[in-house]
């Protein structure tokens, strides 16, 4: 026997390690909607096996867990099972020796606290309510609920055109949303479980970029009912194209000097080209809708009297005003919001960073947008300031990744103390306090602290600051729209306001700072629920036949990935940084959709909405 | 047309055919469970699945399209396998009690499981636990529910009501009720029945009432009286193995005589007593239209009346009071007939048999105890309950002389069995409608185009001397559903509207035998429409012993016994939905 062995797997262990992965896979591709108490009983079982088996509370405990759960989901428990799986699980906690008991324990209880009301119903009437409503994962996840699977059959058959008319159904925004969407659909693919998640935002980029100029539907007949809509962004906007296809008369009030919204004046132009986006808009507005641009509702005109002049109204602001950090100096020259950076790029006022160092505080996507942007207006360097580490910035890993490429430093865990300035009132620094990763909160991000080091003197040119908006609520507030205490509109998921008859909203103004689908998707609910409030019941539809399914190739395949320009030449111009598809890669990606509107659940229930 | 190889035969087919048609056509019929023509082809069984050449997995064959060129073999060790596999996994979570199964000799499963030599189980049987609650006429055994879904298609598609649906998610997801408590009864449900006529296996079924009949048969202190519904004749003999030609009406009698009823009467004169009454109503509605809501609804149909009490409530009143004929029927048995024979109508056991389910929920009604306070109809049987009564008292009704119906209560007209298929009602109540305010009868066949066609159909038909009546008539309760929503949307104006909850009335019942996947209500409905046309009477006021009835004991239609006795307060029980 030799004294010291190296460590090798063995056989078994290298295909256990295989099965995690494919394990984690599908547990990312799990569907929405299934059975917490069940999910419950199998992480427990997972839980079990991975039990050492030495501690009482670890080995039997779980296995006592195992057994109650099993009652519960059979429909004979025995009386007050949910108390001693309570106590149990408490036990587990409290006296296990390791995490392996601990953490077990955790889970079990932290789902009686979560879903408490499925436990009593499996308990009381041994059933169990949950069920599938959108077995279409993609489409589950779809805030507008897109009928994604019907246009990647469309992009696989060439049926570009037939694939942007399916998609306006839901979304009449498909060309922002194929080169800007956050793409939530991609999350639980149903591809996960073979390799990867389709991509399917890069499939809607292929049929926009393919489809020719493809005509609106034509709207319904007139009903004479005029709303009025407030903010042209792209909440605002699906809303006045809905209702205008049913047959409203739809008016749309926008402060700004163009239509679009965050998509103009959040944007950039290297993400989304203002030629697209303006081509889009017009498309939109050929359903005659009226334009109001440059007017200030609250101050040019008041809601009160629009409430008089119009059956309906739809507040979509947006969220436009700009968050402070509240540190010394902040409102020195060379210090500007990121929101006033982005808005005076939109309107075609490009500030000259020429040879200039910008330091940009903050984390997420604004940050990386006006990152980038410095870049392409000629600043020597840029470095983006976050008080987190990298892995806890809120920006999509592909912006960081592309910053960074570009050339941008991310120095993180920086937490802005103070700007210094010149004897003119110019800032010259960025002071911070570096940070250690202290314990999770609640939403289990970790919260940083100061660490017991000196502080650091950024040098800076100009600062910008990206650390989130907020909603313009005071003229409303006035008018008798109920602020939350968050400062956004407070209504409901129907869109409705709670006070105010005949008035809607949604968007960024009531959620706060979030995605453009997310705002289309409020905007197409206000204008479903508009119609009904109108006392009409139009449907919308598209004139599409989704092609029949073929048979899946189940046979594992790596996923086609947009490519992107060459960051050094890329970061010379504001034109579009990332490539189409060709014919062949978006054919082939469009080929590895698994039609779970057939497949599966979808040919039973919910596989394809044809009209709403 | 689509050219492919099915088994090594070239086939050719109409475009858009699926694998299962095309080599159903070709003379390869490919074993199937769950799949139910245009309502179910969700491919969740896996028994139809074919090898097509070229493509890596099984392919089932009742929802893929045949594509040109293709290469199928319907029968491969592959798909033997796999057939046989998963044909023993179904059976593995299946209470195969078949004995003592309602469906034993008329079930999919066990017909599957023998065609494809199914005889040893190599998985650990474990169905799913059963609750079975006996306090409503429809019945569900959990443990024999094989998931195929069809109830809750039928129950979305056809009827449009949403009571089955599937619960749970994971392997434990299984088909029950969203609403209510988890019993069926606490539901909207209208019990018509067309889960049960479509479950491949026993999961979904009837009550079984036979044992409270038998009961009461042994009682000698116990007059029985016996009701035939009009479908019933249309259906009885079905699965008996009798030739059709001697499937008669006089032969259903005989059969049923020989049970040991006291009485055999006929649901065809009810029928006729209730057209007496309900165009009597109808024609005092239409001429004081000021005084009503409009359109007036029939009421024979306790399936129609239980979804229009919970889905369109605020229409309940345009139903018309009459009381079905089977409710009527009871209501005369125990009155009118006690007095004729000086029997204590406490005495008198009435039994129906109906095509329907739900009509055990309507005898079982508040409302419906108007005679001696007793239930009007004390026990409803289906058609296939009777059927299994006389198979189990061993009666061979092909070796039966034709018998007829007792008397009085057992003749009808023409316009009384048509009763059992849609159209129906509305054609009797014009015919004597017609008769009543002119004073003499129509054509019979005057009404014929709201006879056949399509689930909805509609007419207008000039009455002399009191104006044009417009009428609609349909069945199915989606179509129901869709006729009255255009109604209240102002797109379409009735004045008599006649709705059957099943799909082609009564003859495709909830109650009758079932035929795998046969729709049987047309045949059955045409039957019926032969019987009316065969009939010397085809009035229902021309019935003798309805005038009879009348003139002795009732007074007039709509006068104050009839009232009592005939009508009906809808709005004086409560669907769950509504109730406290």
């Amino acid at each position: 026997m030799s004294r010291l062995d190296i460590k090798a797997p063995s056989k078994a262990d290298e295909v256990v390690d295989q099965l995690y992965r494919s394990m984690e896979q599908r547990i990312a591709a799990s569907p929405p909607g299934l059975c917490p108490v069940d999910m419950a009983l199998n992480f427990v079982n997972l839980c079990r096996a991975q039990t050492c088996g030495k501690c009482v509370p670890c080995r039997i405990g779980l296995t006592q867990l195992d057994n109650m759960l099993r009652e519960v989901l059979d429909g004979d428990p025995a009386p007050h099972i949910l108390h001693r799986i309570e106590e149990t699980a408490q036990t587990i906690v409290d006296t296990a020796d390791c995490a392996i008991g601990i953490n077990a324990g955790q889970l079990v209880l932290q789902g009686l606290a979560g879903f408490r009301d499925d436990y009593e119903e499996h308990i009381r009437h041994h059933r169990c309510l949950c069920t599938v409503k959108i077995p279409v994962p993609c489409v589950a996840l779809c805030p507008a609920g897109v009928d994604i699977p019907g246009y990647v059959a469309l992009v696989h058959d060439g049926r570009c055109a037939d694939a942007v008319r399916l998609i306006r159904k839901d979304n009449p925004f498909p060309s922002a949303c194929a080169y800007i969407c956050e793409h939530p659909c991609e999350a639980r693919c149903r591809r996960h479980m073979v390799d990867d998640a389709v991509n399917i935002r890069a499939l809607k980029r292929y049929a926009v970029d393919n489809a020719g100029n493809v005509p609106q539907p034509a709207c319904a007949p007139a009903t004479g009912k005029k709303v009025a809509v407030i903010g042209g962004g792209p909440g605002g906007l699906s809303a006045a194209y809905y209702l205008s296809l049913m047959g409203h008369k739809v008016t749309v009030y926008e402060k700004r000097k163009a239509l679009g919204g965050m998509l103009r004046y959040g944007i950039p132009d290297y993400r989304l080209p203002r030629h697209i986006l303006d081509q889009e808009i017009q498309s939109i507005l050929s359903l005659g809708i009226e334009v109001k641009t440059e007017v200030d509702v609250g101050t040019d005109i008041w809601l009160e009297r629009m409430m008089e002049e119009y059956d309906s109204i739809y507040l979509s602001i947006g969220a436009h005003t700009d968050k402070k950090t509240g540190i010394e100096g902040e409102n020195s020259r060379g210090v500007m919001s990121a929101v006033e950076m982005l808005r005076s790029i939109g309107d075609g006022n490009m500030p000259d960073f020429t040879g200039k160092q910008v330091v940009v505080i903050g984390g997420g996507n604004v940050a990386m947008d006006v990152t980038r942007s410095s870049l392409r207006l000629g600043a020597a360097k840029v470095t983006c300031v976050y008080r987190r580490r990298k892995e806890d910035m809120t920006a999509l890993p592909e912006e960081i990744e592309g910053a960074e490429a570009e050339g941008a430093e991310l120095l993180t865990l920086q937490a802005p103390l103070r700007i210094e300035c010149n004897e003119t009132g110019t800032a010259v620094a960025l002071w911070t306090q570096p940070q250690i990763m202290g314990e999770m909160d609640n939403r289990g991000r970790p919260r940083p602290g100061a660490a017991a080091v000196e502080a650091r003197r950024i040098p800076a040119d100009v600062i910008v600051v990206a650390i989130g908006q907020g909603v313009e609520t005071s003229r409303l507030e006035y008018a008798g729209v109920v602020v939350k205490r968050g400062g956004t509109l407070l209504a409901g998921s129907d869109t409705k306001l709670p006070e105010m008859e005949g008035v809607f909203a949604g968007g960024d103004c009531v959620t706060g700072p979030a995605t453009v689908i997310r705002a289309i998707a409020a905007g197409k609910a206000a204008a479903a629920n508009i119609d009904e409030y109108l006392g009409y019941h139009h449907e919308i539809t598209a004139d599409v036949t989704v092609p029949a399914p073929h048979f899946s190739d189940l046979r594992p395949r790596g996923r086609v990935n947009s490519t992107q320009r060459d960051p050094r030449e890329r970061t010379g111009d504001f034109k579009c940084i990332e490539c189409g598809l060709t014919c062949e890669e978006a054919t082939q990606e469009a080929s590895r959709c698994l039609r779970c509107d057939h497949f599966g659940y979808g040919i039973f229930k919910g596989g394809r909405e044809e009209t709403w | 047309m689509v050219n492919a190889v099915i088994n090594g035969s070239p086939i050719s087919i109409k475009e858009g055919s699926t694998i299962l048609e095309a080599a159903q056509a070709a003379g390869f019929p490919i074993p199937h469970l769950c799949y139910l023509k245009d309502i179910n082809e969700i491919a969740a069984c896996r028994m139809c699945v074919v090898e097509v050449d070229g493509i890596d997995r099984l392919v089932p064959a009742c929802n893929t399209e045949l594509l040109e060129g293709m290469h199928i073999t319907t029968n491969s060790p592959r798909v033997r396998t796999a057939r046989r596999t998963n044909l023993r996994l179904i059976l593995s979570q299946h209470d195969s009690s078949c004995t003592t199964c309602i469906r034993s000799g008329n079930c999919q499963l066990q017909k599957l499981a023998h065609d494809l030599n199914i005889h040893y189980q190599p998985y650990t049987v474990k169905p799913e636990k059963s609750i079975v609650d006996l306090s409503s006429p429809l019945i569900r055994e959990a443990g024999k529910c094989i998931k195929c879904m069809r109830c809750v298609q039928i129950c979305d598609k056809v009827q449009d009501m949403h009571i089955w649906d599937v619960l749970g998610t994971g392997s434990r997801a299984t088909v029950g009720t969203v609403t209510g408590d988890g019993r069926i009864g606490t539901t909207n449900c209208t019990f018509c029945g067309q889960c049960v006529t479509h479950c491949p296996t026993g999961a979904l079924t009837a009550r079984d009432d036979t044992q409270a009949v038998f009961h009461a048969l042994a009682d000698p202190d116990v007059v029985t009286v016996v009701q035939v519904a009009p479908a019933v004749r249309s259906a009885w003999a079905e699965q008996l193995g009798i030739d059709p030609a001697l499937a008669t009406t006089g032969r259903m009698v005989a059969a049923i005589r020989r049970v040991g009823f006291d009485y055999i009467f006929d649901t065809n004169f009810a029928a006729d007593l209730t057209i007496m009454e309900e165009s009597s109503e109808f024609l005092e509605r239409f001429t004081h239209r000021e005084e009503y809501r409009w359109p007036m609804f029939t009421s024979c149909c306790p399936g129609w009346v239980r979804f229009l009490k919970s889905e369109f409530p605020e229409l309940t009143p345009n139903l018309s009071t009459a009381k079905s004929p089977q409710q009527m029927f009871g209501a005369v048995a125990k009155s009118y007939f006690a007095e004729k024979i000086g029997v204590d109508p406490h005495k008198i056991f009435v039994v129906s048999v109906m095509p329907c389910i739900s009509k055990k929920a309507e005898c079982a009604l508040p409302t419906m105890k108007d005679a001696c306070g007793d239930p009007d109809v004390d026990v409803v049987l289906t058609t296939r309950e009777l059927i299994r009564i006389l198979s189990s008292e061993c009666i061979l009704p092909n070796e039966l002389p034709e018998e007829n119906f007792d008397s009085p209560l057992g003749s009808g007209t023409g316009a009384a069995v048509i009763f059992g298929t849609s159209g129906g009602v509305m054609d009797a109540a014009l015919r004597s409608a017609y008769h009543l305010v002119t004073g003499e009868n129509p054509n019979p066949d005057a009404f014929s185009e709201i006879r056949r066609g399509k689930p909805w159909r509609e007419g207008s038909f000039a009455v002399p001397g009191a104006g044009t009546v417009r009428v609609a008539v349909v069945s199915g309760l989606s179509n129901t559903r869709q006729l009255l929503e255009i109604m209240q949307r102002g797109e379409a104006e009735y004045d008599f509207v006649e709705v059957m909850a099943c799909p082609g009335g009564c003859a495709g019942g909830g109650g009758q035998p079932i035929h795998e996947g046969q729709e049987m209500a047309e045949a059955r409905g045409n039957h019926l429409w032969a019987l009316d046309a065969a009939s010397k009477v085809r009035f229902s006021h021309e019935n003798t012993d309805i005038q009879a009835l009348y003139k002795e004991y009732l007074g007039a239609p709509l006068s104050e016994r009839p009232h009592h006795l005939l009508h009906t307060d809808h709005s004086a029980w409560d669907v769950p939905s509504r109730q406290k």
